[in-house]
């Protein structure tokens, strides 16, 4: 018998709803998983599972005699740890914030919460999401639960290594410029961003505000359409959340064929640089994708080139500004020995960020500086807005555009982290997608010799997140990349 | 030695009245406890975000039609970032390419000339907190009530000659946004605080001279005694053949004198950029043209009607129009006691001494306004009438006025249940008359003397005798009358 960690969210949430396990029963069973491997992947920063198993055992006394559930009602999930979770440490992976409690919660937790969702905690993550490895963590790397010597990618490394190591049943991450579909990628599961705008970033600790967007990391393509469900909504409390209806993403997935969608393939996105074994895999499943029904078309994206520079001046912009707050006056870290109010700034930051935040923290204020800002800023928002209108000429073509996800599978620890370029570059393929504010999913699409996952990367127009979760739903139900686990013994 | 010509520019911050802060739902209540007025927005805390006051948006084009301003129909907020403890976000929300309104302008009149002062622009943005430096702590504190709170920061062309110039833009300014309910106008409180900037340049000459921005101001007299100090400072620094800074001076209002804050070298790189967490704003002509059919008549055109068509002196229009609320209960009292059948030009005279006068205090003991008052406009109209009538005698309508004030009864009710009515029958008059010079011989000899001053007095005594209600210019009359036989 599969074991209740194994389980999909809606397999999970079947078995609950009909009372063959209890919520004590889900607990335990994550408990037992999490003891057993997390000291190999190292997926959380902080665990609450004695606190999840008290909630579980006033869940299944309120269940008893009236079982009305939720979706999420009982479901184990884990939280990257730059969502604000109420009295429940929320860091960052930062020493800055590392005592910080926040009193209140995130949107998207108050929304979990009102499903009575069980938090399994906090999982780790690149310091304030800025990289792509987790290996900038100041609480050190979470591990690629295939081969613990290759990182999980991120900066929602540790949401997609617990997802993939079946230490949760489904995580949220955040995406700023691939950082939900990266490590989804880079471990095999499923990730989803959805368009800027659908689901509130109130309680997301920002990054790069014109870019961060919330979504769910899950096991297969159903669970991905069920959280999307819980989180997107319209939030007063988020100016830049956007007022549309939320569609029920689950009824999306019936459709079994891709007839009469067009696919849009760039060929941008296979110039040099790209392992062969990801463009075999990618190549491949755009042939399945055909084989579904799905006409394919040729596409061009010619800003392509210049999204990675495009978005390192634009998201350190914007994050050298909302990283001015810590300065330790209200909350988090403040250094003890200080001469002076500038003293104290100094020292404060300096031991509160790590290399590479502080790395990018004064790119963007260079980009921001009198006399320069035209050059960088100015230039860089008109150019991200050339790569908008690239995808909106597109669409007019296709009603998807599939991608490879990252040009390699999961590199090892430590090969990249002395060259931030080359790290930068491992998010080549889907920078773009946030520049233009588009939805788009990571999900699996085979393995490389070295038994590392590739992930595929299928792009929508705004708020078409159920086309996406459609085309990804029908290739996954057509493969069967998602029935190999990873073997942590 | 050369003559100068002083130019002076004006920077206002004017805190908008609204309930809440500009970013968030707490209170903008001044003097409360330190940080009892904060929640995780106000207070910068992680991942919280900023959502609009729409009330704010309202009172900016409210007082930017006022100030014959554009009001942009995009307007985008843009971060303004520095490092101070008390400003929790590391920046300022402010606005910076795309200012709420532009291009405006106001009429002063300094001495008997009028002239216009044009506005460059007004912005929206948020206020900072305070720094609080206890003496004994070993430390500073920091108070984040205020921080938030919505600010319109009115910026003028450097228009103005002279600190008379000045005061009388800020007081016009002043006037304006108290009058219009967006600004209570509060100096001393910071509600209104003014940085001019200032400079000099040889009389005749066309380029500006290097500016002085002053900070720290916060009185009509600090802004006064500031730019005549400053100008005197830089008359001598440029006779003596010096060179002006740019800088920016505080004023230190016990010393009399500014003094160096910072220099231009010093100055901040504010590093502005549009603010990535709100989208940007659209005003539609409708919304603007909603707001001005709600928008009062201006104080200067209240003013000048309450001249023209009251028959007001210019000081009486001033003092009531100060006041929205004691200018429309002026209009509604006068309204009703020419309904009564006074003549426009007495009842208006007459409600204004009131209403400026004895009424006005009595508010202000009890520390409420107009709007609040329990006399209402009519029931002060009605008194009005009762003494314009001979009814009653001024100093009894005094008394009863207090009455009404504190017992909210109309002035009938109280005159009657007191017998307060002016007692003007010969009969009862007489009587007392009688009295007074029996009780007075010297002062009766004096006046048969020739000292007719004296007559005053004996007014006074019948007057008083009849617990003030004798009509004067009755007993004026009986008395002359006895006294001359």
């Amino acid at each position: 018998m599969t074991g209740i960690h194994q389980l999909t969210l809606a397999d999970l949430q079947k078995k609950f709803t009909a009372g063959e396990v209890t919520a004590r029963d889900i607990v335990q069973a994550y408990t037992l998983r999490i003891n057993q491997v997390e000291p190999k992947v190292k997926a959380y920063i902080t665990q609450t599972k004695d606190a999840a198993m008290a909630q579980a055992d006033a869940l299944d006394e309120k269940l008893k005699g009236w079982r009305r559930t939720m979706p999420l009602t009982g479901m184990p999930v884990a939280i990257k740890d730059n969502i604000c979770t109420e009295h429940v440490p929320t860091t960052c992976a930062s020493r800055i914030l590392g005592n910080f409690v926040p009193p209140y919660d995130a949107t998207v937790i108050a929304r979990l919460r009102g499903q009575d969702y069980l938090l399994l905690g906090k999982t780790n993550l690149d310091e304030f999401a800025m990289g792509s490895s987790t290996e900038n963590s100041a609480f050190g790397p979470s591990r690629n639960p295939w081969n613990i010597s290759h990182v999980p990618g991120g900066s929602s490394g540790g949401s997609a290594a617990a997802v993939a190591a079946d230490e949760c049943v489904a995580a949220l991450g955040s995406d700023t410029g691939g950082s939900i579909r990266q490590p989804a990628a880079l471990c095999g599961v499923v990730g989803l961003k959805p368009t800027y705008g659908r689901v509130s970033r109130f309680g997301l600790i920002s990054f790069a505000s014109s870019l961060d967007q919330i979504g769910p990391i899950t096991k297969d393509v159903t669970d991905a359409a069920i959280m999307l469900n819980v989180i997107a909504a319209h939030d007063p409390l988020d100016s830049t959340s956007a007022n549309l209806p939320v569609s029920d993403y689950t009824k999306a997935l019936k459709k079994k064929d891709l007839k009469k969608l067009k696919i849009g393939v760039p060929e941008e996105f296979f110039a040099a640089g790209i392992d062969p074994e990801v463009e075999q895999a990618v190549r491949a499943a755009i042939g399945e994708l055909k084989n579904l029904g799905g006409e394919i078309k040729e596409v061009s994206l010619p800003t392509t080139d210049y999204a990675v520079a495009i978005y390192y001046l634009v998201a350190t912009a914007e994050a050298s500004s909302n990283l001015a707050r810590y300065d330790g006056v209200k909350y988090g870290l403040r250094t003890k020995q200080t001469k002076d109010l500038l003293d104290m700034y100094v020292k404060t930051r300096q031991e509160g960020f790590g290399p590479e935040v502080k790395r990018r923290i004064m790119l963007g204020t260079y980009a921001l500086s009198a006399g320069y800002y035209d050059a960088y800023y100015g230039k860089a928002q008109a150019a991200r807005t050339m790569t908008k209108n690239d995808f909106d000429e597109a669409f007019k073509e296709v009603d998807l555009i599939v991608t490879p996800v990252t040009p390699t599978p999961a590199f090892k620890l430590g090969e990249k982290s002395e060259d931030p370029l080359q790290m930068y570059l491992s998010d080549i393929f889907t920078i773009s997608v946030n520049l233009a504010g588009l939805p788009a999913i990571s999900i699996p699409c085979g393995f490389s010799k070295a038994g590392l996952p590739i992930g595929l990367q299928i792009i929508g127009r705004p708020f078409e997140e159920e086309t996406i979760l459609r085309a990804a739903h029908a290739y996954e139900q057509a493969t069967d990349w998602r029935a190999k686990k990873p073997n942590l013994r | 030695m050369a003559a100068y010509e002083t130019v002076i520019g004006l920077e206002v911050h004017a805190q908008l009245r609204t309930r809440s802060k500009m970013f968030c739902a707490c209170g903008t209540v001044f003097g409360l406890p330190a940080n009892t007025q904060t929640c995780p927005i106000c207070l910068g805390m992680p991942g919280t975000l900023p959502v609009v006051n729409k009330k704010a948006i309202e009172m900016a084009i409210q007082a930017g039609l006022a100030l014959n301003c554009t009001v942009n129909s995009k307007n985008r907020f843009a971060r303004k970032n520095y490092f101070y403890p008390d400003l929790p976000k590391g920046y300022q929300i402010s606005q910076y390419e795309a200012p709420i309104c532009e291009n405006g302008w106001v009429e002063i009149v300094e001495g008997n000339r009028a002239k216009k002062i044009r506005i460059m622009r007004a912005h929206l943005e948020e206020d900072a907190g305070k720094n609080v430096h206890a003496t004994g702590t070993g430390g500073s504190r920091v108070d984040l009530n205020r921080a938030g709170t919505p600010l319109l920061e009115i910026v003028t062309e450097p228009d103005m000659r002279s600190a008379d110039e000045v005061v009388a833009y800020l007081k016009m300014l002043r006037d304006v946004l108290v009058y219009l309910g967006v600004c209570d106008g509060n100096m001393e409180e910071g509600s209104l605080r003014c940085e001019p900037n200032l400079s000099l340049r040889p009389v005749g000459k066309k380029e500006f001279g290097t500016k002085v921005e002053m900070k720290n101001i916060n009185s009509f007299k600090f802004v006064k005694d500031a730019i005549e100090y400053e100008v005197k400072r830089q008359t001598k620094v440029l006779n003596e053949g010096g060179r002006i800074h740019q800088e920016t001076r505080l004023w230190d209002a016990d010393r009399g004198e500014t003094a160096v804050m910072r220099s231009k070298e010093e100055a901040h790189d504010y590093r502005y950029f549009p603010d990535p967490d709100l989208v940007p704003l659209e005003i539609s002509e409708e919304w603007i043209g909603e707001l001005k059919k709600t928008l009062p008549k201006l104080a200067t055109e209240v003013h000048k009607q309450f001249i023209n068509e009251y028959g007001l002196t210019d000081y009486a229009a001033g003092v009531l129009t100060a006041d929205k609320t004691m200018a429309e209960y002026f209009v509604r009292a006068t309204a009703a006691a020419v309904e009564a059948g006074l003549p426009k030009a007495d009842g208006a005279r007459e409600i204004a001494n009131w209403a400026t006068g004895d009424l006005r205090a009595l508010l202000n003991e009890k520390g409420i306004g107009f709007a609040d008052c329990p006399v209402k406009p009519e029931q002060l109209a009605g008194l009005v009438i009762k003494k314009h009538k001979g009814e009653i005698s001024g100093p009894i309508a005094k008394t009863v006025l207090a009455e009404m004030f504190s017992a909210g009864r109309s002035a009938d009710e109280i005159v009657k249940a007191k017998g307060l009515t002016q007692v003007s029958d010969e009969g009862a008059l007489t009587k007392i008359i009688d009295e007074v010079i029996a009780k007075n011989p010297q002062q009766v000899v004096q006046y048969r003397g020739g000292k007719e001053a004296v007559l005053g007095f004996l007014v006074g005594q019948v007057i008083k005798a009849s617990g003030g209600k004798a009509n004067p210019g009755k007993v004026n009359e009986l008395l002359k009358r006895k006294l001359a036989r």
